[in-house]
């Protein structure tokens, strides 16, 4: 069955690539007075209906940063549930304006028909051990069955890692978050990979002696999951990034949800140019010139975003980790607002 | 040797005075012979291992409570399901319309129950039905009469599972009417036609054609096309729905006699009343029982949507047990929806048992 799976997808990836459908998103957009998102099947904290239906998490307030941007409303979005094998070829044909939808930034994805913005999430995998097994470091690892999240770059992560240094690693596949912790807790396996930023918090609130387990990194390497949308609209994708990058900016200048309208008074030339106080910004993007203000009005910064969806508000309790602004350690850049 | 002994003795005594069989002991009827102990001792064990399971849903079980860490002592948490059944019933439509799907559940159920019985079967019915799809999906999408537009991609849950069950044998069964007498046709066109469209789809896995209809269609259509993903779902599970129904209905049309349809014709009735008439009724009563298994199957095969992104109830239930408040209440969810499956299915081969003897009452008479 997963041969002919794979056939349909590559002949879809195939056929969009000659299909170009390029065009500008924007007006479609305003024609049609929301903004069609590609959401996930429900990934807790990125993208998942809550129990009234309504989609929260980091990957659906970004596309809702991009309808405050357009429309100054951040309800004016519609949420398209996509499975994994569907999201690029929905991107591709047009049935979605923008995909967040926990999606790695890689160049076979690149090449084929979709542009990506600025990364949202930045993740690298950790695995945890119990301490009673001896185990410190992935090298000891010989043999072990490992919890693992299906469709998830950690899954890609334990079979690379596993036939580079030859460790006959079991994979145990979950198709989700909870199911995976869960799981390992209640001793399906003796090991447990996923987002490094995560294991410490599930340490600490779902085993019942934290002292009990160990972790460490998996690979070096690490993923940039970031929104993505059509090739050939440049407007459309600057509308994106800087959507995003106001989000990241606002965090940078210290602009907040609860201050954003005391911020309109400040004598800093950046602040009052990010909030549109100076025009410029936003009509040189086609929008609003306070779209930034009206961004971190109904949203936030991204600070808060994070820690509302995956962080310390969160059941999550996600470490920011690599997710913090440059200034803190992290990896996160805000381009000059200007 | 003695266990022999002893078995052919009680055979013996039991036919030898019959009256004393109806005062035959629990323990003679659980061990009296040793087929009877083993399958006791069997059974025993059999329910004994239930006992856990038992404990787990009820015993232990969590029954109320507004704290989900409460559900962390390891019996059954349908205090969960409680708090996530709107979700896992109507999905991601939004929660101050609910009244809509669940006026569209109560249609449905109203017009089910209107034409169980086949006397009413007719014209009128048929033309009931349209008429009550056709509301029902305005009341979905909203858009008119001042309810608010809601986009499929928005809708789930039950209606979603129910309207797609519904419409896909609906739609597929004219269909499948076509397809089974093009199959059987003198004629060669339509007869190669039927042929190919049956083996073919019959020939795909379900799974395929989800996939080909959400991810391979879009991309054939020309640019700035684009079909409803839900509808192109349900032309998937239409067309599929056919090709099967149209081989049950095809066995039907074998099993009635040809000289029928020969004195029809001997008689000068037209063709096409010929079909209508007399093959038609006389085959599909035939089927009956294969025509539930196909529907039966069909209810259940549309939880295979999942894979294409549609929010039907088995969806709604997975992503329900994702919320990491609880503890990853899986089973409790796939129980609780098990268990409306489980309900539409029975009451299905319910119904077409008694339909079918009601049928055979008449057709003796």
């Amino acid at each position: 069955m997963k041969n002919w799976t794979i056939g349909i997808v590559a002949l879809a990836a195939a056929l969009s690539t000659t299909a170009a459908h390029a065009g500008p998103t924007l007006d479609k957009v305003k024609e049609r007075g929301h903004i069609v998102c590609g959401a996930s099947q429900g990934t807790v904290g990125f993208g998942a209906p809550d129990d009234k239906g309504y989609w929260r998490g980091l990957d659906v307030e970004t596309c809702r940063a991009v309808a405050v941007a357009v429309f100054g409303d951040r309800e004016k979005v519609e949420f398209v549930p996509l499975s994994g094998q569907q999201r690029i070829p929905a991107l591709q044909t047009g049935e979605i304006d923008i995909l967040p939808r926990t999606l790695t930034w890689t160049l076979q994805r690149d090449a084929n028909g979709i542009n990506f913005t600025t990364p949202n999430y930045y993740e690298f995998t950790g695995f945890m051990v119990a301490k009673a097994s001896g185990v410190t470091k992935v090298e000891e690892m010989t043999g072990a069955s490992v919890c693992v999240q299906t469709g998830s770059t950690t899954e890609v992560v334990v079979n690379d890692v596993s036939s580079k240094l030859k460790l006959d690693l079991r994979p145990v596949v979950f198709d989700n978050v909870a199911a995976t912790r869960q799981a390992f807790f209640s001793g399906r396996c003796d090991a447990l990979i996923t987002d490094a930023s995560a294991l410490a918090s599930v340490r600490a609130t779902q085993s019942s002696n934290p002292d009990d387990y160990v972790i460490f990194p998996a690979t070096k390497y690490m993923d940039a999951l970031t929104p993505a949308v059509r090739h050939g609209d440049d407007q459309w994708m600057d509308i994106v990034n800087w959507s995003i990058q106001a989000l990241l900016n606002a965090e940078l200048y210290g602009i907040t949800q609860a201050n954003v309208d005391e911020m309109l008074e400040s004598d800093d030339p950046r602040t009052r140019r990010f909030l549109g106080v100076e025009p410029g910004n936003g009509k040189a993007l086609g929008l609003d010139d306070r779209f930034a203000y009206n961004i971190v009005k109904q949203l936030g910064n991204y600070g808060e975003m994070f820690e509302r969806n995956v962080g310390k508000g969160s059941p999550l309790k996600v470490d920011r980790g690599p997710n913090r602004l440059f200034i803190d350690g992290g990896l996160m850049f805000p381009m000059a607002f200007q | 040797m003695t266990v022999v002994q002893a078995n052919s003795f009680t055979t013996i005594s039991t036919t030898a005075a019959p009256p004393k069989r109806r005062r035959r002991s629990f323990v003679t009827l659980l061990f009296g012979d040793l087929t009877a102990s083993c399958l006791t001792v069997l059974t025993g064990f059999l329910l004994l291992s239930f006992v856990p399971a038992l404990n787990w849903a009820i015993i232990d079980a969590t029954w109320v409570t507004t704290d989900p860490s409460t559900c962390r002592q390891g019996g059954a948490c349908w205090a969960f399901i409680l708090a996530k059944f709107r979700f896992i019933i109507f999905g991601t439509y939004p929660p101050d319309e609910q009244w809509r799907p669940l006026l569209v559940m109560a249609l449905m159920l109203l017009m089910v129950l209107a034409s169980l019985s086949p006397r009413l079967w007719g014209m009128k019915l048929l033309c009931a039905w349209g008429a009550v799809i056709t509301a029902m999906l305005l009341l979905m999408w909203g858009g008119v009469m001042g309810l608010s537009p809601v986009p499929s991609s928005a809708w789930g849950g039950l209606p979603v599972t129910l309207l797609l069950a519904l419409l896909s044998l609906g739609l597929g069964f004219p269909f499948a009417v076509m397809l089974a007498l093009g199959r059987r046709s003198i004629l060669p066109v339509p007869r190669l036609l039927a042929i190919l469209t049956i083996e073919l789809v019959r020939g795909l896995p379900l799974v395929g054609l989800l996939f080909v209809a959400s991810i391979l269609l879009p991309l054939l259509l020309p640019a700035g096309w684009s079909i409803d993903k839900l509808a192109r779902t349900l032309a998937a599970l239409t067309v599929f729905a056919a090709a099967y129904l149209a081989e049950v209905i095809r066995g039907g049309l074998q099993g009635v006699s040809p000289g029928q349809a020969e004195a029809a014709k001997a008689l000068g009735i037209p063709s096409w009343k010929i079909i209508w008439h007399i093959v038609l009724p006389q085959a599909l009563q035939k089927v009956i029982p294969p025509l539930t298994n196909t529907t039966i199957v069909m209810v259940k095969n549309t939880s295979l949507v999942l894979i294409v992104g549609v929010f039907d109830m088995l969806s709604a239930g997975r992503v329900a047990a994702t919320d990491p408040q609880w503890p990853a209440p899986y089973v409790e969810s796939y129980i609780f929806v098990a268990g409306i499956y489980f309900l539409i299915c029975f009451g299905i081969s319910n119904y077409s048992r008694w339909l079918e003897s009601c049928v055979q009452a008449r057709s003796y008479r």
